[in-house]
């Protein structure tokens, strides 16, 4: 068809190479340029609740996206008006941190109970996710409201595969 | 005792993997081949012995050994026999194992082939197969062991352990936690393996890679060896993609099938290095260039599948997918680095020995237009992994932890996925060596004006996102390239032999496989392409509280809430199943039943969206709420998705053309009709 079998040899090897060079360093720029203005556009700051408060004023307005432990007793959903509140807890963000206070469940726990975390209060509108529950690892995105309240466009919440990694409480000595 | 002998066939796959490896190096540096061939038959040892562990895995998992960690995290009483077998993935331990059962079984497939000619290539192929083996299984043994039992120690505190601690008493619970049901849609079950499948089977042709390396033998050898492996493995790993995106439409209640979450880029990336190697190979066999890229391509495939393994199963990102933290992360970062350094330094002394055996002709030569291919796929994958390690690059440097978003990958791959577009269009009429743009642009024109009136009639009837027009109008210049090409083909067939069309159209494939079965990949592409472009500029949405016969309108489709029931099933969940009639410009369509299942065992709720679908789009509603005592109002989310099933239909044709590429081949071809003579000689 359209295949040919000699192998071609046309201009000298330095004249027709450059115009590839020339190509190739285009389309590198070309995703490099991508790559840089797609970041700008769509950077999010990843903080914790901790982190949010110490910071306040300077992030107003801000995208951000927060993570936390979800308080079961303050979930409040208006199922006319498709708006859930609830507010999260500090989880701190280090990993090693979480390791050493005894796993991400264990941590989570610790966040609801513990009277003194850090909690901030969220609204969000749209269905309620089927994995919000107490002491479930939320992940909003959103932004701070001049209220002291997070909006949020984004709810994610974590699978909870990883608490099946924890016996169930009844057992018996076989 | 069952765990026990699970186990030891575990240690000795182990010892066995290590033992093969060693052997068959040292009996090729040595040349020793009896070491070789001991080596080998330690490599056919794996797999028995790796069967014998998931099958052990599989007994206690249907045999609710409670006792056992593993069994009790991932089953319970209450889940069907099918799912227990399928809960051997469910957790990070028994995939492990699953992981290794396909290597072991994938090693030993390639060492059955004749070896006749590629002598010196089988003991590198047991040793990179062999330690890659070792390593998972190294994982599992230390790690990971899906065989501990949980034991309630003296001063009573529960330990998780293989063998009883001193003074510890067996701990068995009553019942295990079962599978979180998102997982038990059939989509989910089989998405896991599909993936570990594509993942696994890339071993191989990165393997003979090494080989070749090692060996000097860098003539295109083993890419002609490893061609159908490099083609079913991409086969699974576009499989598993595809599954799990359609689950998550199906399941995950919110419209999409896509998130750009870390956990599905880490999948995504091998596929990109796989798509462009299985491209670039060509260009090696016909023309003897891009030898370079190719073993880049190959080792960063290997690296990213690693990779991607290591992305699921370690913590390190957050993402929906949240499996549990462990140790193993450092030692899957470890295990990649190394495999880099010793590929590179293979790479960089193997440097001179492949140089390109021609030369770039012109620009719209078609091995220029596949060295542009590589630039595009190196380049989304570049994004990819930019947004994957962003977060902890940011944080290195800044000290603030940044993420970015689906718009970050959307805008920085939206171009280059046109340019792909556009590029499986123009390569299939280029021609090796020299091609003069005139040429290409009579080859283009009518393809070109078909793609145009189509641009056209779509400004015409209101469309006016350039972004959708660019991606239509590529992927109908695409789709008229390829269909032309088929057209072509056949005609000349039925002057020259003057066969029927379809008969013509069956021939003409048969006989050159891989480049009919690519054009048949390509339409499958152009179809999602249609179906991804509908849905993700032209989705539309609304959610409202109805009564009891109330109505709501969303474009042309007006949907009526009739009645909603609530009960209990015997499988142990709890049913909220509502009933809507739809209509489309007053014209009545039918039912539609969204529900919302509540698993009492795992409190977990999920949502199963009532879905309309045709070709020209998807009528998506969920049930979002209810009111429970008076049953009067109900909350529902709808969306309309245009096209969104072009993308599965899409997918399917992937599929069959990636079957058709990889049929093999017959060595001759069968004499025409006119020719009946026994001397008909045959080709090699």
């Amino acid at each position: 068809m359209t295949e040919n079998a000699r192998p071609v040899r046309l201009t000298p090897a330095g004249a027709s190479r450059s115009k590839f060079w020339i190509g190739g360093l285009l389309i590198v720029a070309a995703i490099v340029y991508l790559i840089a203005s797609s970041t700008s556009a769509a950077a999010q700051y990843y903080m914790t609740v901790d982190e949010l408060q110490a910071q306040g004023a300077a992030v107003a307005g801000r995208n951000l996206k927060l993570s936390g432990a979800v308080d079961g007793a303050t979930v409040a959903y208006d199922s006319k008006t498709l708006t859930l509140q609830f507010t999260i807890a500090n989880v701190p963000g280090d990993m090693d941190e979480i390791e050493r206070a005894g796993g991400l469940a264990e941590v989570l726990h610790q966040a609801v109970v513990n009277p003194d975390a850090a909690r901030l209060s969220v609204i969000y509108v749209g269905p309620k996710p089927d994995l919000l529950r107490n002491e479930a690892q939320a992940i909003v995105t959103g932004h701070l409201g001049d209220d002291g309240v997070f909006y949020a466009d984004e709810l994610l919440l974590k699978c909870p595969t990883r608490y099946e990694e924890q016996v169930p409480a009844q057992s018996v000595e076989g | 005792m069952v765990a026990n002998i699970g186990f030891f066939a575990l240690v000795l796959a182990f010892a066995a993997s290590l033992y093969g490896a060693a052997a068959a190096a040292f009996g090729s540096l040595r040349r020793r081949p009896a070491f070789v061939e001991s080596g080998r038959h330690a490599m056919l040892l794996t797999w028995p012995l790796v069967t014998v562990a998931a099958a052990a895995i599989i007994t206690l998992l249907l045999t609710q050994q409670y006792q056992i960690s593993y069994v009790a995290a991932v089953t319970s009483r209450a889940m069907p026999a099918y799912l227990k077998v399928t809960a051997l993935w469910g957790g990070q331990p028994g995939s492990l194992v699953f992981w290794s059962w396909l290597m072991s079984a994938f090693a030993t497939a390639a060492s059955l082939r004749r070896w006749d000619r590629d002598r010196e290539l089988l003991p590198w192929v047991v040793v990179v197969t062999m330690v890659t083996l070792a390593f998972f299984l190294m994982l599992v043994i230390f790690f990971e062991n899906p065989f501990a039992r949980l034991w309630q120690s003296i001063e009573g505190q529960q330990v998780t352990a293989m063998f009883a601690p001193a003074g510890a008493t067996p701990l068995v619970p009553v019942d295990g936690n079962g599978l979180n049901p998102l997982l038990r849609h059939p989509g989910m079950v089989i998405h896991p393996p599909m993936l570990y499948l594509g993942f696994v089977s890339f071993v191989i042709p990165y393997a003979f890679a090494m080989a070749a390396m090692v060996t000097g033998r860098t003539d295109d050898r083993w890419i002609r060896v490893t061609r159908r492996w490099t083609l079913v493995a991409w086969l699974f790993l576009s499989l598993g993609l595809i599954l799990g995106g359609r689950w998550a439409y199906d399941v995950l209640g919110w419209g999409g099938y896509w998130g750009w979450d870390p956990v599905e880029i880490a999948a995504f990336m091998p596929w990109l290095s796989g798509t462009a190697f299985l491209h670039s190979v060509m260009i090696q066999e016909k023309r003897g260039m891009l030898k370079r890229w190719n073993l880049v391509l190959i080792v960063l495939t290997y690296a990213l599948v690693i990779f991607g393994t290591f992305l699921t199963r370690s913590g390190v990102l957050s993402s929906v997918h949240a499996f549990a933290q462990s140790a193993i992360g450092p030692l899957f970062f470890g295990f990649i680095g190394l495999t880099l350094i010793v590929s590179t330094g293979l790479l960089l002394h193997r440097w001179n020995d492949l140089r390109s055996e021609n030369q770039l002709g012109s620009l719209l030569s078609r091995e220029s237009l596949f060295l542009l291919n590589n630039l595009l796929f190196m380049g989304i994958l570049i994004v990819c992994f930019w947004g994957v390690i962003f977060p902890l690059v940011s944080e290195l440097f800044t000290g603030q932890k940044v993420t970015v978003g689906p718009p970050f990958y959307e805008r920085a791959t939206g171009p280059l996925w046109a340019g792909l577009l556009l590029l499986m269009g123009v390569a299939p009429l280029a021609a090796y060596g020299r091609t003069a743009a005139r040429l290409l642009g009579r080859a283009l024109w009518k393809p070109a004006l078909a793609a145009a009136v189509v641009v056209g009639v779509l400004i015409a009837r209101g469309m006016t996102s350039p972004a959708a027009l660019i991606g239509y109008g590529l992927a109908t210049l695409t789709a008229f390239v390829t269909l032309f090409e088929f057209a072509r083909g056949a005609w000349a067939r039925r002057v020259r032999h003057g066969e029927g069309l379809l008969l013509a159209l069956w021939r003409m494939a048969g006989r050159n496989r891989r480049r009919y079965g690519g054009y048949i990949i390509h339409l499958g592409v152009v179809l999602m392409a249609f179906g991804i472009i509908g849905i993700e500029m032209f989705q539309t949405e609304t959610q409202g509280t109805l009564a009891q016969g109330e109505q709501m309108t969303l474009g042309r489709y007006v949907v009526v809430y009739s009645s909603l029931a609530q009960f209990d099933t015997p499988d142990d969940r709890n049913v909220a199943r509502a009933v809507l009639s739809v209509y489309r410009d007053g014209r009545y369509l039918g039912e539609l039943h969204p529900r919302r299942d509540y698993y009492y065992a795992s409190q977990q709720p999920m949502t199963i969206p009532g879905v309309r679908s045709t070709l020209e789009d998807d009528l998506y509603v969920i049930l979002v709420g209810w009111e429970p005592i008076a049953a009067e109002g109900a909350t529902f989310k709808i969306y309309h998705n245009p096209l969104v099933n072009f993308v599965w239909f899409g997918g399917i044709v992937f599929i069959l053309g990636t079957l058709v590429a990889a049929w093999p081949e017959r060595e001759t071809e069968p004499a025409a009709a006119r020719v009946r003579s026994a001397a008909a000689p045959a080709r090699a």
